[in-house]
């Protein structure tokens, strides 16, 4: 059976995209496959290890328990959309450098999504927070720690620059 | 692609959602956060012919908590998002037995999608949701194209993953009755192998106490340990009138770990999850105790 083809459109890290998709490709097979964007991993494919998490309009979500086309007149932040303007790593991304908060770096770009979300509607949070808000990331390197370490810096360091603004 | 073919209509409202699942009935499945459904397609336990998309009705979405004729309850249209429930300070506190659950379903990217109506309708016997709802006495509005109907939590869960809802109907609306009650408490726990993880046993319970400390209303439930949330009416009403002293409590706890009838599995004997309900129906009882007890 050959599949139907579906049109979307998604503002995917600040670019309108549009494509013919079936109805049966996640989130993150079309943003990997289609698009290129392969910052985005594939861990489980049903929703445990949050190697894919991305934001739908602001929020993280798990792009693997996603169709492409319920994507349709959002917009999507990627991994790739995390990054300055000019290409360089955001302060966030930086402090995952400085505190060793990856190894193999299979978890680190939903990691990072999951961080950003936080940072976002919580600049100050508690270690708690941090460990609640990347509950849903498995990682099998670190222990955890040091990525906490590395949430924690970054917000120190992004109310410091807040400050001086 | 993980799941098998499909395809997929978008519903723009609720009646346009009811008329398609009278067109298509037994081959459609409604889809709203898809948190449960997409990992079954993914792994091929259904396989949908439509996928009925009700992400888009706004008219799914809303949390009542102002006084308009449903003095006693708080109305949640099933399409809305387990996270805005969760931030919801009003509802926190008009019924915070949900408040307390929903920090155990799943975590922050499964509740930004995952749905209020979604997780009920899904009914799984583990998860928090249902359990919320059978302890609580919520009510279910299924509509169809030709009628609405309100069912009780009692009778909406039939068994696993099955409801009272009909092939033609759609989940519109839970309704979560407020305890009008001054000092009332409630506890919501669960054991599992990590937080967010499918509980092993879940519990909670809500209780209220007149000025003299004694019981005047009780509920409290258990999840993971039947073929559907667990609520005992009964053992909650013998609680009515007591100090809720700890004999009282011991003996509510025991008997209702008698009466559930849990099962085996990879994680956890069928023994060790009635062990669980007993420690944590107790735990769950006294908690919402002290928290009534502390509302001075």
């Amino acid at each position: 059976m050959t599949d139907k083809l579906y049109p979307i459109e998604v503002e995917v890290n600040g670019v309108a995209r549009s494509a013919m998709v079936p109805a049966r490709v996640s989130l993150v097979d079309w943003l990997r496959e289609e698009l290129l964007l392969t910052g985005t991993h594939v861990g489980c494919e049903h929703g445990i290890c949050g190697a894919c998490s991305v934001m739908l309009d602001g929020e993280p979500v798990r792009s693997c328990l996603m169709f492409a086309w319920q994507a349709d007149g959002h917009r999507v932040t990627t991994v790739e959309g995390l990054a300055r303007p000019d290409g360089s790593l955001s302060i966030l991304q930086d402090s995952f450098c400085d505190s060793h908060a990856l190894q193999c770096g299979y978890c680190t770009p939903g990691m990072l999504i999951a961080a950003q979300g936080l940072l976002y509607t919580n600049p100050r949070p508690t270690d708690l927070q941090i460990r609640e808000a990347i509950a849903g990331n498995l990682c099998r390197c670190t222990g955890y720690q040091q990525i906490v370490d590395a949430v924690r810096s970054a917000a120190a360091r992004l109310a410091k620059e807040k400050g001086q603004r | 692609m993980k799941s098998a073919t499909f395809e997929y209509i978008r519903a723009g409202s609720t009646a346009e959602a009811c008329e398609a699942l009278k067109q298509e009935g037994d081959s459609i499945k409604l889809i709203a956060g898809g948190q449960s459904l997409i990992p079954m397609m993914a792994m091929r336990l259904v396989r949908p012919a439509w996928l009925l998309d009700i992400n888009e009705v706004s008219a799914l979405k809303f949390i009542t908590t102002s006084d308009d004729g449903h003095r006693n309850a708080v109305r949640i249209g099933a399409c809305t998002r387990q996270s805005v429930v969760e931030r919801d300070k009003a509802l926190a506190e008009r019924v915070p037995l949900l408040r307390q659950a929903l920090g155990y379903v799943g975590h922050v990217q499964t509740r930004n999608r995952g749905t209020i109506g979604g997780s009920i309708a899904h009914a799984d016997p583990c998860a928090e949701l249902p359990l919320a709802a059978q302890i609580l006495g919520a009510s279910m509005i299924l509509r169809s194209s030709s009628a609405t109907r309100t069912v009780p939590a009692e009778t909406f869960f039939a068994g696993p993953m099955t409801t009272a809802t009909g092939a033609d109907e759609c989940l519109e609306e839970v309704r979560w009755p407020v305890w009008d009650e001054r000092r009332t408490g409630s506890a919501f726990t669960e054991i599992s192998t990590r937080h967010g993880d499918f509980a092993m046993v879940s519990a909670g319970a809500q209780i209220a106490l007149g000025d003299d400390g004694r019981c005047v209303r009780a509920s409290f439930g258990l999840g993971g340990v039947g073929q559907t949330p667990l609520a005992f009416p009964r053992l909650a009403q013998r609680l009515v009138g007591t100090q809720l002293e700890d004999e009282a409590v011991r003996s509510a706890a025991e008997d209702a770990a008698a009466e559930s009838d849990p099962g085996s599995d990879l994680f956890a004997t069928a023994a060790y999850r009635r062990h669980l309900a007993r420690v944590l129906t107790a735990r769950v009882i006294r908690a919402a105790c002290e928290q009534a007890r502390s509302k001075a």
